[in-house]
């Protein structure tokens, strides 16, 4: 909580609730980096993850150790979530079965030892692609799965309905992250002022923003909508519309196998290019059978052999799909509107309904 | 026996050899103390050339460029002109003196806890002894920290928000209409001067440094007019035996000037109100600064309190009882015969408590308060991954600040301590 010790303060920094925002500075990198080369080395250039996974029965996926919505076990220990769903699709597409996946929890400061040692395969957890992480930290990101950004949430009662209309209002953030640096820029080139007020952890910025202390607390915008769904009455709360920075976050996985990059990259592309073709888990067993779009039966492997060039069979996709539905119907079940976190697709819409979730042709 | 001692202290006219380095009493001492020199020089010239050359091969080096970078970050509690385009030297300039002013007002406040504490500890009433033996035993036994978070928790908790001061059924109200009691601090109306000399004419009533210094000089001016009366009053009474009474001349030493400059300045008071999200206008002291400067002070005021209590038990206790035949009653016997000889012993571990306050308030960061260990030891560290400068920059701080303080305070306890001639 105090920084008794500053230069251990470094790599001890609690991370953001989300934990996808944390500077990734020079030093933690340098570290990380040395832990990676001596992961890799240690077991080899794992070019057969496939092989080992599917030697092993059971696919290892990192996730976060508790984000409602994104990530979390339900009452009977079962994991739940939007990045879950993306693990139990990529099970479901290697080993023809969704629960064989052994989820392995990771914190902030974990998580890419984790992936780098080989503890993991991927890493599906709320992870901001930057380019330190893709090119010094030697992962490879494959794909975005949620477009975040810091936002603001502010007090229903206060009647305010966009950010430009803070001015002069009193902000919890947390201390030493680049939130605080997208805040002093936000608020400058829109003329506006307010009055900071620098907390360690989120946990602290919640009880300070609840007891009215600050008018704002802004964070990530989904961490936002999280910590708002554990509230006493999160109807009284609202996330304002505007977004300050870019935080994309997307499964992750070594440098150096691409065969099992590709097959991850094309199983969260799958249930993407499901949603935009209107493949749905209720008539995914009727597309299935073949259909006039050709880019659906390539997808479902009636027609051509993308499976095989994988390394996997024809059904893959469909059985990735058939695990909870495409995107749209992932987003919707575990974070979307009608759930307790109640996020609007936003930028997470496909393409051709103004969003950024776009995926490349199935062909 | 003279010529004894003469013949023991002169030294052997033999020559000089190597051995009576170490076997010489008159050279050992010296040898010892050259190889510890030479040990320390060794082990810090290896540690400082480690880190060279460890921060090399990290591809890094020591560099302060960075103070002169824009920080990119705002701090709430801004005793200079700074914003977030301002540097990195200028957020560690405001967290510096946002240290010294929570250090200054956390030492004030524990003194006078302390002295109140300690003396009433000594009382015959044994309610008030107990009480202040429990202040005492409750408060230095818990961490400071742990006092910090619960101030600054009840404070937050307890008070109400901004919010609740709005509206037509608001439950809370602001006190006279002039204060302001909130858990993001008080606010209370600031002077301001209508013939400022920052005053334009579409400025309005404003306030800059040279209208303070203005009124500090009458204050000063005030002190030394007021102990001139003082003085005046000494003469007379040793002269007559009768002391005039002075208490009027006084007040009007003290409150005239001050009250003429303040009239020549256009004095106004910008009062706070509930506007848009919180109060506007008058003065804030943040809650996160209330919280540090209380909790430092309560806490250290217990230790001063047990200083304060030897200080007095130093003293014999014939003094009193010669100062009570003599007449005197109990107050002023405390405060004329039994604190001056006290003060010999309390000022000395006084300046350690001092001292702690000051490197004490790099706690602040619990409760957000801004100080030079938020601002140039965390944020900017953080920000720049500059932990290596950065913290030597914060010893160096640390180091001046204490230094001073010991300097002073030593000052200090010269003129009190006892004049042998």
């Amino acid at each position: 909580m105090t920084r008794i010790w500053p230069i251990m303060a470094i790599q001890n920094r609690p991370t953001h609730m989300g934990g996808h925002q944390e500077e990734v500075n020079m030093k933690k990198s340098l570290f990380l980096g040395a832990l990676t080369a001596a992961g890799l080395a240690a077991t080899g250039v794992a070019a057969q993850t496939l092989d080992e996974v599917k030697a092993r029965g059971k696919l290892n996926c990192g996730v976060t150790t508790g984000v409602p919505g994104f990530a979390e076990p339900d009452a009977n220990g079962v994991w739940q979530g939007f990045d879950v769903a993306v693990c139990r699709a990529v099970a479901a597409a290697v080993l023809s079965d969704p629960t064989a996946v052994e989820f392995v929890p990771t914190t902030g400061k974990t998580r890419f030892t984790a992936l780098a040692s080989g503890e993991i395969d991927m890493l599906a957890r709320n992870t901001t692609w930057t380019f330190s992480r893709d090119v010094d930290l030697k992962f490879e990101f494959t794909g975005v799965n949620y477009y975040d950004g810091q936002g603001f949430m502010v007090p229903k009662e206060l009647g305010v309905s966009s950010a430009t209309e803070l001015d002069g209002a009193t902000v919890c953030i947390q201390t030493g992250t680049t939130t605080e640096l997208n805040l002093a820029d936000f608020f400058r080139s829109n003329n506006m002022s307010y009055e900071p007020v620098p907390i360690e952890t989120g946990a602290e910025a919640v009880q300070q923003y609840n007891a009215g202390a600050c008018d704002v607390y802004t964070t990530d915008r989904s961490a936002l909508a999280a910590q708002r769904a554990n509230f006493e009455t999160p109807g009284d709360h609202v996330i304002l519309p505007e977004v300050v920075s870019k935080e994309p976050l997307g499964p992750l996985v070594r440098h150096g196998d691409n065969e099992w990059a590709d097959i991850v990259r094309w199983t969260l592309n799958a249930l993407i290019t499901a949603e935009e073709l209107g493949v749905t888990s209720v008539n995914l067993a009727e597309m299935a059978g073949g259909s006039n779009n050709p880019e659906i039966n390539r997808l479902l492997g009636t027609e051509g052999d993308l499976g095989g060039m994988l390394g996997l069979d024809a059904d893959w996709a469909e059985r990735a799909i058939g695990v909870s539905g495409n995107y749209g119907e992932v987003f919707e079940k575990n974070i979307g509107e009608s759930t307790p976190i109640g996020l609007a697709r936003g930028l997470n819409a496909q393409y051709y309904d103004g969003g950024l979730i776009y995926s490349p042709p199935f062909r | 026996m003279t010529t004894m001692t003469d013949h023991v202290a002169e030294a052997p006219s033999g020559s000089f050899k190597l051995s009576m380095l170490l076997n010489d009493t008159r050279y050992r001492s010296l040898t010892f103390q050259f190889i510890a020199l030479v040990a320390i020089i060794a082990f810090m010239a290896f540690v400082g050339g480690n880190l060279v050359r460890n921060l090399a091969e990290a591809g890094l080096n020591i560099s302060y460029a960075f103070l002169g970078e824009p920080a990119g970050y705002d701090i709430n509690q801004r005793p200079i002109e700074y914003d977030s385009q301002s540097s990195h030297g200028r957020a560690a300039l405001v967290g510096l003196i946002n240290t010294l002013i929570v250090a200054f007002l956390a030492c004030i406040t524990a003194t006078i806890f302390g002295v109140i504490a300690g003396v009433l500890r000594l009382s015959n009433n044994w309610i008030v002894s107990k009480l202040m033996s429990f202040y005492v035993e409750i408060f230095r036994n818990v961490p400071v920290l742990i006092w910090i978070l619960i101030i600054f928790s009840v404070m937050i908790n307890a008070m109400p928000a901004p919010r609740d001061f709005r509206g037509d059924d608001a439950t809370s109200s602001m006190l006279f209409d002039l204060f302001a009691f909130t858990n993001r601090g008080v606010f209370a109306p600031a002077p301001q001067f209508t013939n400022s000399f920052a005053a334009t004419a579409e400025s309005g009533p404003t306030s800059t440094g040279l209208d303070w210094l203005l009124v500090v000089g009458a204050l000063v001016l005030s002190f030394f007019v007021a102990r001139a009366i003082g003085s005046w009053a000494t003469a007379k009474q040793e002269a007559t035996g009768d002391r005039p009474t002075t208490w009027y001349l006084t007040l009007a030493a003290w409150l005239l000037p001050v009250v003429l400059v303040c009239m020549f300045l256009g004095l106004t008071w910008n009062v706070p109100a509930l506007k848009g999200f919180n109060f506007q206008g008058g003065m804030q002291v943040r809650g996160s600064l209330i919280a540090l400067w209380f909790a430092l002070a309560i806490y250290t005021g217990a230790f001063i309190a047990e200083n304060v209590r030897a200080g007095i038990l130093a003293i014999s206790k014939g003094q009193t009882e010669a100062a009570a035949a003599l007449g005197i009653r109990p107050g002023r016997i405390m405060s004329l015969v039994i604190l001056p000889q006290a003060l010999r012993v309390i000022i000395p571990p006084l300046i350690s408590q001092y001292l702690n306050i000051t490197k004490n308030s790099s706690l602040a960061i619990a409760v957000g308060y801004m100080d030079v260990t938020g601002t140039l030891g965390g944020i900017t560290l953080l920000q720049t991954g500059r932990a290596i400068e950065t913290i030597l920059l914060l010893m160096l701080f640390y180091l001046t600040i204490s230094l001073l303080i010991s300097f002073f305070m030593n000052i200090f306890n010269n003129r009190m301590k006892l004049k042998e001639r």
